[in-house]
Order: structure tokens, then C-alpha cells, then sequence
């Protein structure tokens, strides 16, 4: 642990039924805390008659993360929260697709369910801390305050899905996973060690309430088809598209357009425009983009004063790279040292200071190197 | 550490723990003609002879199964194939709406699967059947009932339900009515004979027993299609080998719970009048469920009296409170952390809160229904145990009313 507490705590963990939330918590009943465990059912499917909400996928989930609570030995409960994942997390994300963007339901999900709703509810309860198996630190500072760092592995870091969270979130927060700097088969192995079942189950990845990973049909399930152009960055159109929600800024794959471009090179979508259900492709150099300006800015400490350079990371699993930083009317103006690629409205900007996570904001608008028609 | 989910499971007698362990090294299949048969069979039937006195039923009346869930399915799939067999008309189901899933899932799958009307019988805000809402229900087309289904006591609230005259009613009209007493033997006064009772489900561990054990009480008259086929064993019911060492800790059990259920109704029924009292001076505005510990039923003004208040009320060991405000999940939380065991109602298998059906049909609102807790005592139960409830409940009730419900 990054931290070594004075007293133990009384720690509610998070428990999805995968191996690294079942390590952590492990790792902090180890510690001395006294842990309760609490798997979250998030998705909402109802079933027969009498069982109401309960999600088949999370029925196994709850079991794998019970079966890892008995083992540990700490008191384990299932809690009903699909209600708020629909609103703050599902609807959200079909709502920012609708809308032409490319949202990051995980960061929203910390944000809003695991260091909000269950968070709330559980230091309402007497709890000190939320713990969970995300691979990041919480560092005190030189003033004292809480900093959240990248994980001791950059290779597991998962920071990034964190930069949402303040200071008092941060303060309530324990990553027991944060200082490993050992792989995933090394943790794979300690949760053999310590008798626990999930050791060799499979990481999830992509999106949970999407079980079979097909985003597309997902989106196109909630939003129904909707056709429209794909055009060049002159206008001309190129083919037809059956819902523009379904594409990604940078996206090379999946186009079906017909015909080629006149220099043979391949196309990528440049722009989504949801208002007249159009996405634009073009070359790769037009997704050089310069510059950016994110809202919503969430801090984790002081917000930062005039303007400053750190390195940005865009996606959960992307590379940081040099950046200006500066916050003006409550926006964050972000100009690229280097230009860089594959940038969409709705992701979040994550700054840091070396290790240190700054905040985090949702892309907006951005400037490209060359302008798109 | 204060156990008060007896209604959950409770401790087996050790007499019980005696009478099975004694078995477990013995060879013999009870159906075996050599002598190791022999004394097995011998040990069975003697076991079914206490057992059956105990209930105030004759030997051949008593169906082994593997527990309250097989005897529920075997009395309401059996009887109900039964009765259509000899008459395809009869396809209606009559079953109160506060069963125990193990007959509710059971009448919604005949419904879903073999052709049956299921009809839910009103209840009062206790949960209690009234005999002339079974009579109603009946009359309204006697020709096409194949049978009725009422617990003898709600698992949940402890309301006990006027057995004797409901099955006065459906005995006029000739419909075979089973009760499941699981929660009832040992707490209330159970008599087979004068039941009245086509069929009666008993559990193992719930009355000291082991687990994997259980009984279907079943007139001579009734031959339900069984559920399990086999070997032929109990009266071509039920078949299956019979489990020597479960039948002869199980007929202890029953000797000994019925023995001392006057014992059981005062003192333990005495120490949950004390924790009610507790509670309620903690927390001045639980809710009792069920039925009120003493005096005559609650009943609407337009509902009939119904007669035999000796055995109405609720059963003794049953304490069911809603705490307005709370999620029963959380108080369980809160509780548990302090050694005090109970729960929401009943079991959940995944864990996910739902308001409770018996609540539901009281007629309770849902959120109000979401802040429930079960405190259920049995023979171990001891005033230190009360007493633990005393002193955490208002603080836990105070903290979950501030976790609010999420």
C-alpha cells in the first residue's frame, strides 16, 4: 500500500468477481482493515417473475466475487445500484454517441457510482474507505493533501479512469494494487496463493453493460438505424452510412466506401456531424490535431493558475505526451508540443505532472493542422 | 455472536446429532430383504412411528423427501396431476399469495407449463387467509378446482393462518388442501389427524433436524403423480433410498420439538416479546409485521371472525419489523458487523434486494417494504441475545436511515 495507515480502517471493497478487485481486497484485509465486501449488480435485466432486477452476467460475477469474500474471510453483500449505472452511466453513453461523440463509460462510472453512490453510502454506513483493484496511488503530499499518482507499473497504470476523482474522493480512496510492480500472472499467482478461485479467469475489458462487445449493435439497439452521407473533406459524398453514432474519430476500419481515394491512400473518419447525420473521411494527416479545448474540468488538489506545461494522456490505454495547459472561464485550452491523432470530442484529457495526476476534462472541440471542410 | 435466523436454520438437538451419528457407520439399504435390510427398514419405521406420533398422524401417512422443497413440489404437482388425471376440468389453482417460493414458484410453473388457472386468495394487512375468501374462491366453480394451497404459518411475518377452518371449507367441496408447516412445527400446536389436511410439508432443519430432510404428511386417500421416479419407495410417491440416518435424527427431532413446544411458546415466545419491546422502545416508529403477539387477530371489520383464536396470532419465535426510511440491506450490514445475525426475509440467492411478496400482499408500499428485518429465535436463544439487539438497533437504524435508500 502507498500508505501506511495509523489505525485500520473500516473498508468497503468493491468486488466485481475479477481477480485484481479480489487481490486488493485481500491485500487490505491483510493489512489490518477491517473489510466488508460489496459486489455492485449494475445491470438490470429482469428475469422471472419473482426475481425482478438481476442481471445473468452479474449473477456469476456475484458469485466469483462471494466465493473470494469467503475465502478471505470478510462479511460480503450484494448492492443493488442499476438503477443509478442506467441513469449516470448507460444513458450517458448512448447520449453522448447520439450527440457525435466518443464517451469513456468507466471514468464515468468512477466518477459517478464507485466514488459517488457507493462512496455516499458507504462512509453513511461508518465506512472509511472505498477500496478498489484499479492500479494507481494515493500519495500525501508535501502540504499533507491527498495526490493520485500513476501506478508504480506504467504498464498496468490505470490512472487515466481515475483523473476524474477530487480531493475528498481521493481521500476516501485505497488502491492496494497501486505500488505493484509485478505482472498480471504475478497477481494471477498471489490470488492462487491465497486460495482464491478467480485466479485464472479472464480479464474483462471493453464495456461491461455491453456483454457480447458489440458496441455497434448496442448503440444501434438504443438508437435505432438513421442513414446518412459519408463525405469527403470537399462534400462529395462517398457512400451511405446507417447511423453516425457508429463511427470514431481515427476510425480507418469499417467504412465500406466503394471507391478509393484519388492518391490510393486509406480514408479515416475526420469529423462526425450529428446535426446533419454526416461523417467526414480523408486522409490521416488530417487527424493531426494541434490543439484542444476540454470542459467540465475536475481537479485533483488546487486547480492550476496561468499557464503551464505538463503531458497529456487521451485514452485509457494511450501514451502521455507534452502538452501547454491553461484554464480560462472554466475551460481548459490544451496546445500539443507535437500534434497528435485520433482525437474525439466526449473523450477525457487527463494532465499530469510527472507521476502526479492534475485533473481531467471532456475534449470539446479541437484545432487540427489542416482544417476540415 | 447472537444467532436470530432460526427461521433460516436452526442448531440440530443433540439428541438428533446422537441418533445420526449412531446410523452413519451402519450398513443396510431399508429395502434390502438380508438382515443388514432388515435392521435398516426396522430403524426407518421406527423412526416413522415417532415421527408420525409426534404429528398426530398414522405411519403410513408420512412421505420422506429431501426437505420442505421436495414436499411442497411433490403435494402441489403431485395432487394437482392427480386430480386433473381423474377429472381434465380440474385445472384451478388456489394458493395465498404470502407462500414460501418453494409453492410459489410451484403453482406459477403449473400455470407457465401444465395448463393451471392460478388463482392468488385474498389476504387481510396480516397476510392471513380468511375461510370465507377460500369459500369464494371455491364456489365461484367447485367442478375445476384441483387443489388449494395456504401455509400453515408465514416464514416471513409469523402470521398463522386458521388451518382447521380453511380446511373445513375446502373439505365441504371436496378439494384437497395442503399446508406447508414448515415454520410451524415446534412453535404452534400441529396435529395432522385434526388438521384437516390433505397434505402438510415438514423440514428437517428447521425444527433441530438435519439438513436434507423433510416430509409430506399425505392422507391415505391422496396418491399424487410423483415427482421422482424409481425404486418405488414410499407408497410408489416417492421414490429414492431412504436416508436411515436423516429419518432417525429427523423422528428425534420431531419427538422432542413437539414435546416441548408448550416450553418453546412460553419461554422463547417470551423472549421475543422482549425484544419487540426492545425494539420498539429504540425505535418508536418500527413497524411490527404480522400478526400482533397477543389477543384475538387483527381482522378488517367486514372480514368473519374466524374462530380457534387459541391458535392464531403469530408464530412465537417471529419478530418482523419495518424500519420507515432504512434499507433492510444496510441494517443487515450494520448488524452483522456487531454479531447480531438475522435477515431481511427470506434468503435471496443472489443477494440483490427485492421487496418482499408477502409484504407486497399485505398490501404494504415498496419503499417501505425495502426497510425490513427478521429477527427469529429457537431453542438456543438466551436473553443476552435480546439484549445485543437492544443495544445496537438504534444506532444501526440511525446510520442506515443516513445511508438512506440508495
Amino acid at each position: 500500500m502507498t500508505e501506511t495507515p495509523q489505525r485500520p480502517l473500516r473498508v468497503l471493497a468493491a468486488m466485481s468477481g475479477g481477480v485484481d478487485s479480489a487481490v486488493a481486497a485481500a491485500r487490505a484485509a491483510e493489512a489490518g482493515h477491517d473489510v466488508t465486501g460489496v459486489h455492485l449488480a449494475l445491470s438490470a435485466n429482469p428475469q422471472s417473475f419473482r426475481t425482478g432486477a438481476r442481471g445473468c452476467c452479474t449473477l456469476e460475477d456475484s458469485r466469483d466475487a462471494r466465493r473470494a469474500a469467503d475465502v478471505i474471510g470478510i462479511p460480503f453483500y450484494v448492492w443493488d445500484l442499476a438503477e443509478r449505472f442506467r441513469e449516470d452511466v448507460v444513458d450517458d453513453f448512448v447520449a453522448e454517441y447520439e450527440a457525435g461523440r466518443t464517451p469513456n463509460p468507466c471514468l464515468r462510472c468512477n466518477e459517478k457510482i464507485k466514488f459517488a453512490a457507493l462512496l455516499d453510502k458507504a462512509l453513511a454506513l461508518g465506512f472509511d474507505a472505498v477500496c478498489t483493484g484499479h492500479y494507481a496511488q494515493v500519495i500525501r503530499g508535501a502540504d499533507g493533501a491527498r495526490e493520485l499518482h500513476r501506478a508504480s507499473d506504467m504498464a498496468k497504470d490505470q490512472s487515466y479512469v481515475l483523473g476524474v476523482l477530487d480531493e475528498r474522493q481521493l481521500a476516501h480512496a485505497l488502491f492496494p494494487l497501486g505500488d505493484t510492480t509485478t505482472t498480471k500472472d504475478e497477481i494471477r499467482a498471489e490470488a492462487e496463493r491465497r486460495g482464491l478461485a478467480v485466479a485464472k479467469k479472464p480479464d474483462s475489458h471493453d464495456i461491461c453493460f455491453i456483454a457480447d462487445g458489440d458496441t455497434q449493435g448496442f448503440l444501434a439497439s438504443r438508437l435505432g438505424k438513421a442513414e446518412g452521407d459519408i463525405v469527403d473533406e470537399s462534400g462529395t459524398k462517398l457512400g451511405t452510412h446507417e447511423g453516425a453514432y457508429g463511427y470514431t474519430i481515427g476510425q480507418r476500419k469499417g467504412l465500406r466506401i466503394g471507391t478509393p481515394a484519388p492518391d490510393g491512400k486509406p480514408r479515416y473518419v475526420l469529423d462526425i456531424s450529428p446535426v446533419n447525420n454526416t461523417v467526414t473521411v480523408g486522409p490521416v494527416d488530417a487527424l493531426d490535431v494541434t490543439a484542444l479545448t476540454a470542459i467540465k474540468p475536475r481537479w485533483c488538489g488546487t486547480p492550476p493558475t496561468g499557464s503551464g506545461s505538463y503531458t497529456a494522456q487521451l485514452r485509457a490505454h494511450g501514451d502521455e505526451t507534452p502538452v501547454t495547459a491553461e484554464l480560462a472561464d472554466d475551460a481548459l485550452e490544451i496546445t500539443f508540443t507535437e500534434p497528435v491523432r485520433g482525437v474525439a470530442p466526449g473523450q477525457a484529457v487527463v494532465l499530469y505532472d510527472g507521476t502526479r495526476v492534475v485533473g481531467s476534462a471532456t475534449i470539446a472541440t479541437t484545432r487540427r493542422a489542416s482544417a476540415v471542410a | 455472536m447472537a444467532y436470530l435466523d432460526h427461521a433460516a436454520t436452526t442448531p440440530m438437538l443433540p439428541e438428533a446429532v446422537e441418533a445420526m451419528t449412531a446410523q452413519l457407520t451402519a450398513v443396510g439399504n431399508a429395502s434390502s430383504l438380508h438382515g443388514a435390510g432388515r435392521r435398516a427398514r426396522r430403524t426407518v419405521e421406527e423412526a416413522r412411528e415417532t415421527f408420525a406420533e409426534a404429528l398426530g398422524a398414522r405411519p403410513s401417512e408420512v412421505v420422506y423427501t429431501s426437505g420442505g422443497t421436495e414436499a411442497d413440489n411433490l403435494a402441489v404437482k403431485g395432487l394437482y396431476w392427480a386430480r386433473r388425471d381423474a377429472d381434465p376440468r380440474r385445472t384451478r389453482v388456489l394458493a395465498s399469495p404470502v407462500e414460501h417460493h418453494a409453492v410459489l414458484d410451484v403453482v406459477h410453473w403449473l400455470g407457465e407449463h401444465e395448463g393451471a388457472t392460478v388463482e392468488y386468495l385474498p389476504v387481510d394487512t396480516v397476510g392471513r387467509v380468511h375461510p370465507e375468501a377460500l369459500r369464494e374462491a371455491i364456489a365461484r366453480d367447485p367442478g375445476n378446482v384441483a387443489l388449494a394451497t395456504v401455509m400453515w404459518a408465514n416464514n416471513e411475518i409469523g402470521t398463522v393462518q386458521p388451518v382447521r377452518e380453511l380446511a373445513d371449507v375446502a373439505a365441504e367441496f371436496g378439494v384437497p388442501l395442503h399446508a406447508d408447516a414448515v415454520q410451524a412445527v415446534g412453535q404452534l400446536p400441529v396435529d395432522f389427524a385434526s388438521s384437516g389436511l390433505a397434505a402438510m410439508t415438514v423440514s428437517g432443519h428447521k425444527i433441530g433436524g438435519p439438513y436434507g430432510i423433510g416430509a409430506l404428511l399425505l392422507g391415505r386417500e391422496y396418491t399424487p403423480v410423483p415427482v421422482l421416479h424409481g425404486g418405488g419407495q414410499e407408497r410408489q410417491v416417492r421414490s429414492g433410498t431412504l436416508d436411515t440416518p436423516a429419518i432417525a435424527a429427523f423422528a428425534e427431532a420431531a419427538r422432542i420439538t413437539t414435546e416441548r413446544q408448550e416450553w418453546f411458546a412460553r419461554e422463547i415466545g417470551g423472549l421475543r416479546d422482549d425484544l419487540i419491546a426492545a425494539v420498539r422502545a429504540a425505535v418508536s416508529d418500527a413497524i411490527l409485521g404480522g400478526a400482533p403477539p397477543q389477543g384475538p387477530p387483527q381482522a378488517p371489520a367486514s372480514a368473519p371472525a374466524s374462530g380457534s383464536a387459541s391458535l392464531l396470532g403469530r408464530l412465537p419465535a417471529n419478530a418482523h419489523f419495518t424500519f420507515p426510511g432504512c434499507e433492510g440491506d444496510s441494517l443487515l450490514l450494520l448488524l452483522d458487523a456487531q454479531g447480531i445475525e438475522c435477515s431481511t426475509g427470506s434468503a435471496c440467492t443472489a443477494g440483490i434486494a427485492q421487496p418482499s411478496h408477502v409484504l407486497l400482499a399485505t398490501g404494504t408500499d415498496p419503499d417501505l417494504a425495502r426497510g425490513t428485518l427478521r429477527f427469529s429465535l429457537g431453542h438456543t436463544s438466551t436473553t443476552a441475545d435480546v439484549e445485543a439487539v437492544a443495544q445496537a438497533i438504534g444506532p444501526a437504524v440511525e446510520r442506515a436511515r443516513t445511508a438512506g435508500l440508495s
